[in-house]
């Protein structure tokens, strides 16, 4: 298009062309409307001003801090800080309520479940799953089946001192490893491996020899996992005749253990999380399954 | 009088072509006009339509300030009583009180943000619920568009509030500043101080009926008598004060200021309205075939005695003097013409003066004003295809909302299934699923429910913080209006579970044996 001057006066509106013509289309010389030239300015002013009061112009290695000195942290900071006033009311009755006593209050008891749940999903999912189904190792939560105790009191001292954690007052006791520190010949094992499955009932081969292997059960197993196999808590020793099995029931996984030993590690929340929030993940974890043992 | 002048424009067309942009196109006139012509729906064979406009006229035209003069009649009446009436509902349904016992809110229309209520004398709708809204939309538009088939633009003459409320403003102006021509001499004459006090106190009294106007808005959303000794006393919340500020904001610019230019410019509505009527349609209409040809009572006496044709209209322009949007019904329908009816009492007032029948304009139809100067015979047709079904869907669309709010049941329950773990092994070998259930009890009262599960040969039904009554039964018990989650553990005790059986959890209300059932599964390995 040639950008030659043809200006015109248009007819019908009075206003002049600015010579640009398409298809016998003229274009009108219309100057902008002001409100919308002097909001045009106003945003030019603005972002000058803005750049010298926020933090704007990236540099090598940080960035223009603003003289007004602002950070999205300190906002972030004041909204978790009107979070944390907002359930104050709440967070201050569980601090001050016992465990049995927030289990009977539905209102309470709600509160923890979910400040619980969303907690168990920070902390403890990594392990336990996101709904606390477990994996091999990491116990599954929503069964009845508790290596150190399902009750309230006894959900909490584990959630805060762990088991073989780097607490002094988690929980301690661990399986031996009866085959690599030969305390036991590799036929011992074997035959005990048979006789612990026999214990819940499980199949077994039938050149098992199950005599030796409750022999070998009451010399060396029966003092933490009991005489019948029904497990100890107070030393987190599994109960070895129900139908749970944290590592797996094969013979060839209970012969493994046997071997090297086992002692999964529930790490220590004391001083990590504050106590509200472990008060909170026992009531979650508790609902999840209950404690009884039938 | 075949009457279809070459380049016959709409008249409003060049008055509503506004083009104010940066850059404006010009196109041939010509082109336009015929191409607008042959689109027109309705073929506008008016002998007085307004002559092709002027090649050379701007296609922009300012607002002319318009100054209607009071006028008494029928439909003024009509007006004046529909006008009283819907803003009495208005200004004072928040005051209204309705009972509802001692866990809800006693006002008869509320909506409760705070809460997700929504109340209606003895409707009380839950967020989930919000169809019920939906309805009456649906049935709210269909009464629009039977309305429009019978009488064209019923709702914008009367019913709009940017009508009711333009009205009662231009009430308070010609109370204040007189009538149509006393007003037009101040506004041409200097501002003296008498008339810039009468101006004032237009002003004040159009804010305070705009502030009442965003005061009675905000009545709806909290418990009203509360609300005004609060906003009285300066302790109500902020929010309640912006929105008072907003809707006097509007109420005093669009019903003081903006007034027809609302309507021309900014309702959607004339724009569907024109696209869903039809020749039927009755509106306010200029009998031009008994109107013309218009002049004075004496010249068209002398006409007629000479037997040469002469019309009703005596061309006194007091048709044109009422309206409220400034436009001459005698060019026939136009956008800009909301149907208020003033032309039609000013016209009837005018004929009875002079001797001649009222109803120059009346409601009828173009299609009828054609027949009689062809000579055939009329036809009114209010009961037809269009109006049948319109009144049908009207029908269906209210009884399905009635039957759904008659058996609209007050207990809700539903389940969600653990989503991991799908299933757990207990310590004997049995197979638990876990379950969230949401119960709602909309009972303004405390409910008991009991829970069971059907589905399984032999299961155990654990609520975690639930209880269980002597017979056994698992009960949950729900506050007043509230909903209530809980954890459920089914247990399968025969262990006879496949890995995935229909389950049924069935919810009995123990004061009246209401039941809720919802089905899930029910999964094993």
């Amino acid at each position: 298009m040639a950008h030659e001057s043809h200006e015109q006066v248009d007819a019908v509106t009075g206003v002049t062309t600015t010579g640009h013509t398409w298809d016998d289309i003229q274009e009108l010389n219309n100057p902008l409307p002001r409100w919308w030239l002097w909001t045009f300015y106003v945003t030019i002013v603005w972002s000058v001003l803005y750049a010298i009061a926020y933090p704007a112009i990236p540099m090598m290695s940080s960035y223009t801090k603003g003289v007004l000195g602002w950070q999205s942290r300190e906002a972030v900071e004041v909204d978790l800080a009107a979070l944390k006033q907002q359930r104050s009311g709440m967070t201050a009755k569980l601090a001050a309520s016992s465990l049995d006593q927030i289990k009977q209050d539905p209102e309470m008891f709600a509160f923890a479940r979910a400040q619980g749940k969303a907690s168990f999903g920070d902390n403890c999912a990594p392990c336990h799953g996101a709904g606390g189904g477990g994996a091999k190792g990491y116990p599954n939560l929503n069964d009845d089946d508790w290596l150190w105790g399902g009750s309230l009191a006894q959900v909490e001292h584990t959630i805060r001192f762990g088991a073989r954690s780097t607490n002094d007052k988690g929980h301690s006791g661990t399986m031996p490893a009866f085959g690599r520190d030969g305390m036991l010949k590799r036929e011992e094992i074997s035959h005990v491996a048979d006789y612990v499955r026999s214990l819940s009932g499980l199949p077994t081969d039938k050149t098992a020899n199950l005599n030796a292997g409750a022999k070998v059960y009451t010399d060396n197993c029966a003092a933490c996992h009991g005489d019948k196999g029904q497990g100890m808590q107070e030393l987190g020793a599994p109960n070895l005749s129900d139908k749970i099995w944290l590592f797996g029931s094969e013979k060839a996984t209970i012969v493994e253990g046997l071997n090297n030993g086992r002692g999964g590690v529930m790490p220590t929340w004391h001083g990590r999380l504050d106590d509200t929030t472990i008060k909170a993940l026992t009531l979650y974890v508790h609902s999840l399954g209950g404690d009884q043992r039938p | 009088m075949d009457g279809r002048p070459e380049g016959n424009l709409r008249p409003q067309l060049d008055s509503n072509q506004g083009a104010t942009g940066a850059c404006v196109v010009s196109v041939d006139i010509g082109i336009l006009m015929t191409a607008t012509d042959s689109m027109a729906d309705v073929p506008l064979s008016h002998p007085l339509g307004a002559a092709a406009s002027d090649e050379d006229a701007p296609l922009y035209a300012p607002r002319k300030q318009i100054y209607p003069q009071a006028v008494k009649g029928r439909y003024r009446t009509i007006k004046w009583v529909v006008l009283a009436i819907t803003l009495g509902i208005y200004y004072f349904l928040p005051f209204i009180r309705w009972d509802r016992g001692p866990n809800a809110p006693d006002q008869a229309i509320l909506v409760d943000l705070a809460n997700s209520r929504l109340y209606f004398f003895f409707i009380e709708i839950w967020p989930q619920e919000v169809y019920y809204l939906t309805g009456l939309l649906v049935l709210a538009s269909l009464v629009l568009f039977l309305m429009n088939a019978v009488a064209g633009r019923v709702w914008c003459g009367y019913l709009c509030p940017q009508t009711v409320w333009t009205d009662l403003f231009y009430a308070v102006e010609r109370w204040i500043e007189g009538g149509r021509r006393d007003r037009m001499r101040k506004d041409q004459q200097k501002l003296t101080l008498r008339t810039a006090g009468q101006k004032g106190l237009k002003h004040f009294i159009w804010l305070m009926i705009a502030w009442w106007t965003g005061g009675a808005w905000v009545l709806y959303f909290a418990d009203a008598p509360t609300l005004v000794y609060e906003l009285a006393t300066l302790q109500a919340p902020l929010l309640a004060y912006t929105w008072i500020g907003i809707l006097t904001f509007t109420t005093y610019t669009l019903a003081g200021f903006m007034r027809e230019q609302v309507c021309t410019y900014m309702c959607p509505w004339p724009r569907i309205q024109a696209a869903l009527t039809d020749e039927y349609a009755l509106n306010v209409t200029y009998r031009y075939d008994r109107g013309e040809p218009r002049g004075s009572v004496k010249k068209n006496e002398v006409l007629k005695l000479q037997g040469l044709p002469a019309g009703d209209c005596i061309d006194c322009n007091q048709c044109v003097n009422v309206c409220p949007t400034g436009v001459d019904i005698r060019k026939g329908l136009q956008l800009d013409c909301i149907q208020c009816g003033l032309c039609m009492d000013a016209c009837d007032n005018v004929m009875d003066k002079i001797g001649r029948p009222q109803g120059l304009i009346a409601y009828d139809t173009d299609m009828n004003v054609k027949a009689r100067m062809e000579g055939r015979p009329e036809v009114r047709r209010i009961v037809r295809a269009r109006t049948i079904f319109y009144a049908g869907i009207i029908a269906l669309v209210g009884a399905i909302m009635i039957t759904s709010l008659a058996l609209r049941q007050n207990i809700y329950l539903s389940v969600m299934h653990d989503r991991n773990p799908l299933f757990v092994r207990l310590s004997d070998g049995s197979i638990r699923n876990g379950f969230t259930i949401r119960v709602a009890n909309k009972h303004l009262d405390e409910r008991r429910y009991a829970l069971s599960v059907e589905g399984l040969a032999d299961s155990r039904v654990d609520v975690i913080g639930g209880e269980v009554d002597p017979q056994g039964r698992t009960i949950v018990t729900v506050g007043p209006d509230q909903t209530l989650e809980a954890r459920v553990l089914v247990t399968d005790t025969a262990s006879a579970a496949s890995s995935s059986t229909d389950l049924q959890f069935i919810l009995t209300d123990l004061s009246n044996g209401d039941k809720a059932a919802t089905s899930d599964h029910f999964r094993a390995p």
